[in-house]
């Protein structure tokens, strides 16, 4: 507030040289006036259609049927549905095996390169490929990899003798969860390591010296000095990428499409079968918004965690 | 600074590096070398003799010129790059100012909108596809790209809105205030101080939101019908497999030219982006 009165005080003496408009002046008519453009949008596109998504899933509509108020049988009818179920426990199951490998390997990755060495910033730049590269196009190369009849990987196991017949990784239903989770993993170690590693710049190397100097040793020195200073980025790359992972849908649709025999469904593309494949838009949208109280448990429990970390 | 006897160097350095690398990449070199080679080498079994997957001794064309004569992947390709401009441009318009008045302004509930939109930060799109495609059907805008260049601006506004909050508040206010003595509106001051002084922030928005709406691809897939209306993911998806066969190599083809925009961009920007990146998650 006190730049206003500033502002305003000299105005008075010397003349602006022109006449301001006054709603762009006053601190709370700009503000809404700036706002308004993302309000409306987020309005218009996140809230409108959380709202809508509620009533959809207490209905009966279907594609071209606006269909009738039902309570909550949609749900009830999930609660009793075997698919439903294995798309929880599958979602529950790729989520956690898929972030404890992210940041294992992300956070290794981090290390390696906050050392110095020759091209570092180039292999920067490359590491960062298969998150920039359109997932689904990458996902095809990977699925062009695990093919039945083709697959290099086949070959490459079969010549090193570690195989005798093809395996059929897309086919059998554990190994087709396995395939998923190494193209997540594959996706997200990118995001993973750079992020760590803007983290771990921001530690003082001579906080690493002091420790060594006093006989610490490499392993005592990650676990009292860079994993606490660490904790915090650690959290909110955690979070994001949970909640990424939780609702995603690119790599399934496009290597298993939920098969074999709904082995591989999550709650996205178990959704997108049941309102965009067979047009049950009731039951789509009750699929969907039932990752909502899991991601805001989520959400709140991390949020809660960041906030007690970083106030430590 | 890398210490130590060199089979240290070699078994805790260069060893792990180069097999993160071959883990991360090698799925491009396999996406670069299946675009060049002929169909007869491609669909080999993996048991064949004399059979080298890793290399080809005749490069082809051919995959490149199907993916041109026989689908419509250039009519795909400008949709995608009209799409993500559009969108981009929007969400940093919104971003922008949104970004200056929760971070420079004092008004009602600052903090509490600020809070909301960092939350529609966390809303992945798959929780909203569906009633999302009954409203873009019933304002009209199913099958054109405005379906898209509206619905994108809702997961990039947040993200751009975040990223320039951190920019603004760096920015001291000291500046403001003496270009507002000597005269300029708020609006000026807005314009010629704070935002030229966040222009790398205002860069790092902008070509993480390009990446992320050209990579979108739900939305995509929901809301678009006709083939010449779609974007390069959901087109080499959607005509490059019929039923169950799959069109290998210019799959693959589809995938290198589809990436090759963003990585161009990406290329031109990567301290961008990598600040972008960074930025978007310590905020």
């Amino acid at each position: 507030m006190a730049v206003t009165v500033a502002g305003a005080d000299v105005g008075m003496h010397q003349k602006p040289p022109r006449q301001k408009w006054r709603p762009l002046e006053n601190e709370r008519s700009l503000a809404f006036l700036l706002l308004l453009p993302t309000l409306t949008l987020l309005g218009l596109f996140i809230a409108y259609p959380f709202v809508r998504g509620i009533l959809l899933s207490v209905s009966s509509a279907r594609v071209g049927i606006p269909g009738e108020f039902v309570g909550l049988q949609n749900f009830q009818r999930l609660m009793t549905d075997p698919i439903f179920a294995h798309v929880v426990w599958n979602t529950c199951f790729y989520t956690a095996v898929t972030t404890v490998f992210k940041l294992a390997l992300g956070l290794w990755l981090a290390m390696l390169l906050n050392r110095h060495f020759r091209f570092k910033a180039f292999t920067r730049a490359f590491i960062l490929l298969p998150f920039i590269i359109p997932t689904v196009l990458s996902t095809f190369a990977w699925k062009w990899m695990f093919d039945p009849t083709f697959s290099v990987l086949n070959w490459l196991f079969y010549k090193l003798g570690l195989i005798s017949s093809a395996i059929n990784w897309l086919g059998d239903p554990d190994l087709a969860m396995l395939s998923i989770i190494i193209v997540n993993i594959w996706r997200g170690v990118p995001f993973f390591a750079i992020s760590l590693l803007a983290g771990l710049q921001t530690i003082s190397p001579d906080l690493n010296e002091a420790a060594a100097i006093d006989g610490a040793k490499p392993w005592q020195r990650f676990i009292h000095i860079t994993w606490p200073l660490l904790l915090p980025v650690t959290m909110v790359v955690v979070l994001f990428s949970v909640i990424q992972t939780f609702a995603d849908f690119q790599i399934v649709y496009v290597m298993t499409g939920g098969g074999p025999a709904n082995a591989t469904h999550l709650f996205a593309t178990y959704a997108y079968q049941l309102g965009v494949g067979t047009g049950i838009l009731s039951m789509g949208a009750a699929v969907s918004l039932a990752m909502f109280p899991i991601l805001f448990l989520i959400v709140i429990f991390q949020l809660l965690y960041i906030r007690r970390v970083e106030t430590r | 600074m890398i210490e130590g006897a060199i089979w240290r160097r070699w078994v805790f350095f260069y060893i792990p590096l180069t097999l993160f690398l071959i883990f991360l990449l090698f799925p491009f070199y396999w996406m670069i070398i299946t675009t060049f080679r002929p169909d007869g080498e491609l669909y080999r079994p993996w048991r064949a003799v004399n059979y080298n997957p890793f290399w080809t001794w005749h490069p082809t064309l051919l995959h490149i010129k199907y993916l041109f004569t026989e689908t419509m992947f250039s009519t795909w390709l400008v949709n995608t790059m009209f799409i993500a401009l559009a969108s981009t441009a929007i969400s940093l318009f919104c971003g922008i100012f949104a970004g200056y008045a929760l971070s420079r302004l004092n008004f009602p509930f600052a903090g509490s909108l600020g809070t909301g939109i960092f939350v529609t930060y966390l809303v992945p799109q798959t929780l909203l596809f569906i009633p999302l495609s009954e409203i873009i059907r019933n304002y009209k805008l199913g099958d054109t790209p405005w379906s898209l260049i509206l619905t994108y601006p809702t997961f990039l506004i947040p993200f751009c809105t975040w990223l320039m909050m951190g920019y603004f508040k760096a920015v001291p206010k000291e500046l403001e205030e003496c270009a507002r003595i000597d005269g300029a509106s708020r609006w000026q001051a807005m314009l010629y101080i704070i935002i030229p002084v966040a222009v790398p922030g205002i860069l790092s928005a902008g070509i993480f939101a390009f990446t992320l709406s050209w990579n979108e691809f739900i939305y995509a897939l929901v809301f678009l019908s006709s083939p010449e209306q779609k974007t390069v993911p959901v087109g080499v998806v959607s005509e490059l497999i019929r039923g169950d066969v799959f069109f290998w190599g210019p799959l693959m083809a589809g995938a290198l030219l589809g990436s090759i925009p963003v990585a161009i961009a990406y290329s031109f920007f990567v301290e961008h982006y990598v600040s972008g990146l960074t930025g978007s998650v310590k905020g």
